[in-house]
């Protein structure tokens, strides 16, 4: 029997006000090790902004943010970063006036040394099908690109937690797809938080859905749940159709 | 080593930087080789913001302030010390030590790109303004009086430890061109390690090289300090060159000339701002010596040009020219080649092969 996977992060009461906007409010959250769990909800709901406060980009207004035991609510980004999280935020974020392979290896050769992070780079390149871009400046990609770089970035250093803030977004269904198999290879060795917008690409890949509303948890639980549920329909599903 | 395989440039350029050396007093009247130790200075201290600025993103208005504390640093030991040796090793001490003060709040205190420039320069000034208040006989340190605005004369470079036996000017020069040489491969290798990768990373963006878990304060304060260190060389050739440390070295017309001659030179180049210093010298110096044209007005102006016309600076506009030329070369070539071997799908062939 396989044992039951234990809680590699939870957040307790976390909270991220604005003035007078509650961008998060109140969030209990628990992920399992090796858990591949998408975030969902429409614009606006605080999806961005409850990533910002795990990763360390924004000091929550109140609340715990815990990541294998260790504290984290407050801390700088690269303290968190430290742990062994790979962050891909909702903005592509990357280093515009270096080249591909540069982008990579700078990310690689934080958690090892030149020759393996050489291996890396060139690993992440191949799997990502960047080889024909990797001497070209990041700067001067599409849109779609500059995510698979930004993507390569978060796998040459092996994390093993991952959290994605609409990769797919600017990319095409046949782009999706691909990431949507990446994530779900990247899946084997981390565990994987998505913010996803595109409902056919959360079921590809995610048996578990956590949905946020105007700043809060609302529902947890599969896609079929979730889309069965009249309220969660009328947050989220409705407003699409 | 890989950083010092890939540096084929520099070694090319440094080698030129030799056989300048000794050609130099060969070639050039003595008063141009005892003018040139100031000079070799300044390019120094315009490598040293080059390196900070260029490549490490931050942008140090008041890269003079290490540059004035490493020439006054020098002159106060050397006369205290009886010695120019060991002055040398303190005077780029005084001036990374300062900067390391001053980075530590600037940077973790997470000031702004602007600021840090208004921080910098502000600095500057105020050394500027404290130096030329030490007038008095009280202003001593050691046995060296500070001297107001009228500054204090530098000690000569002497042998290596036997402070009686003082180098020529050729040898000043020698020395001052070795350390300029030794400085620029430094910088080059130094850009090329691990550290000076993520520097530039952090260049590009720094929220990116935080979230790679690069504590990104840590590396702006290292190449801050090592910058720093190298404008005090600067500044113990500059004041040996002109044998003399006024508070002038932090003056506001002393970084604007800095910031000038990088952005002619070309950030993200090492070689280009060391060139524009040379060059601006001696233009300056040329407009100094007749009356038709206002020195100042020609320097705002070509300042203007460059900003408005040559963004990048002369060097990397050159280097982009040049490749530009070879890319389509090699596209000529490669479409050649593509004729011979199918003449119909030429087209076709090199918009792909475009995308390389
Ligand atoms: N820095 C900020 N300052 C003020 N309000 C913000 C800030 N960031 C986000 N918000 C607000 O917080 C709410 C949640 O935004 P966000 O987390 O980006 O939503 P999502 O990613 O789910 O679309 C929105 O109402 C947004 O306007
Ligand atoms: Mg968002």
């Amino acid at each position: 029997m396989k044992r039951k996977a234990h809680t590699v992060l939870e957040t307790r009461g976390l909270s991220m006000h604005f003035g007078g906007v509650h961008a998060v409010d109140r969030v209990d959250f628990t992920l399992r090790e090796n858990e591949l769990r998408c975030l969902i909800g429409p614009n606006g709901a605080g999806k961005s902004t409850f990533f910002k406060c795990l990763t360390g980009q924004l000091n929550p207004t109140a609340g715990d943010v815990v990541i294998r035991d260790v504290h984290v609510a407050g801390r700088e980004p690269h303290e968190v970063a430290s742990l062994g999280v790979g962050i891909k935020t909702q903005v592509p974020n990357v280093f515009d006036g270096l080249t591909v392979e540069e982008n990579i290896w700078t990310a690689a050769r934080r958690w090892h040394n030149a020759k393996r992070a050489q291996t890396l780079t060139s690993d992440a390149i191949e799997r990502l099908k960047l080889g024909d871009i990797r001497s070209t400046l990041v700067g001067n990609l599409a849109h779609g690109q500059r995510q698979w770089v930004e993507l390569g970035m978060v796998i040459a250093a092996e994390p093993w937690l991952v959290l994605l803030d609409e990769p797919t977004a600017g990319m095409t269904h046949e782009e999706t797809a691909r990431t949507a198999d990446l994530i779900r290879e990247i899946n084997h060795s981390a565990t994987i938080i998505v913010v996803e917008h595109d409902m056919q690409f959360v079921r590809s890949i995610s048996q578990h859905v956590t949905l946020f509303h105007e700043g809060a948890i609302m529902m947890e639980g599969t896609m079929e749940e979730i889309s069965s549920d009249p309220r969660a329909r009328e947050v989220y599903l409705g407003s699409k159709a | 080593m890989r950083e010092l395989r890939e540096m084929k440039a520099t070694w090319i350029i440094a080698v030129f930087g030799i056989l300048f050396t000794l050609a130099g007093p060969s070639v050039l009247e003595l008063f141009t080789i005892i003018t040139l130790a100031q000079v070799i200075g300044l390019s120094i201290l315009a490598l040293s913001l080059a390196l900070v600025w260029g490549f490490g993103g931050i942008l140090c208005f008041g890269q003079t302030a290490f540059f004035g504390l490493g020439a006054y640093a020098y002159v106060i030991a050397a006369i205290n010390f009886g010695g120019s040796s060991w002055a040398i090793l303190v005077a780029m001490l005084v001036a990374a030590a300062f900067a390391a003060i001053l980075g530590y709040f600037v940077f973790y205190g997470r000031v702004s790109d602007v600021y840090l420039a208004v921080i910098t320069l502000t600095v500057t000034l105020i050394l500027y303004s404290l130096i030329r208040r030490t007038s008095g006989p009280e202003y001593k340190i050691g046995n060296a009086l500070l001297g107001g605005f009228n500054g204090i004369s530098a000690p000569p470079l002497n042998y290596p430890w036997d402070a009686s036996a003082f180098l020529f000017p050729e040898q000043v020069f020698y020395v001052a061109m070795l350390a300029l040489i030794i400085a620029y491969v430094f910088c080059s290798w130094l850009v090329r390690t691990h550290f000076g990768r993520v520097c530039v990373a952090i260049r590009e963006n720094e929220d990116r090289a935080e979230l790679l878990a690069y504590d990104t304060r840590l590396y702006k304060l290292g190449i801050f300090t090592v910058g720093a260190a190298i404008a005090g060389l600067g500044g113990i050739f500059f004041c040996i060159g002109v044998s003399r440390v006024t508070p002038d070295v932090f003056s506001l017309p002393q970084s604007a000339l800095t910031i000038i001659w990088v952005i002619v030179g070309g950030r993200g180049t090492l070689i280009g701002p060391i060139l524009a210093t040379f060059a601006l010298y001696y233009l300056t110096s040329a407009l100094g010596s007749q009356s038709v044209l206002n020195t100042n007005l020609v320097l705002g102006t070509i300042l203007i040009i460059f900003v408005l016309g040559v963004p990048k600076g002369v060097v990397p506009a050159i280097s982009d020219l040049m490749q530009s030329r070879r890319g389509r070369k090699a596209l000529r070539a490669r479409e050649r080649r593509l004729q011979r071997r199918r003449p119909s799908s030429t087209h076709n062939a090199t918009t792909t092969e475009g995308a390389e």
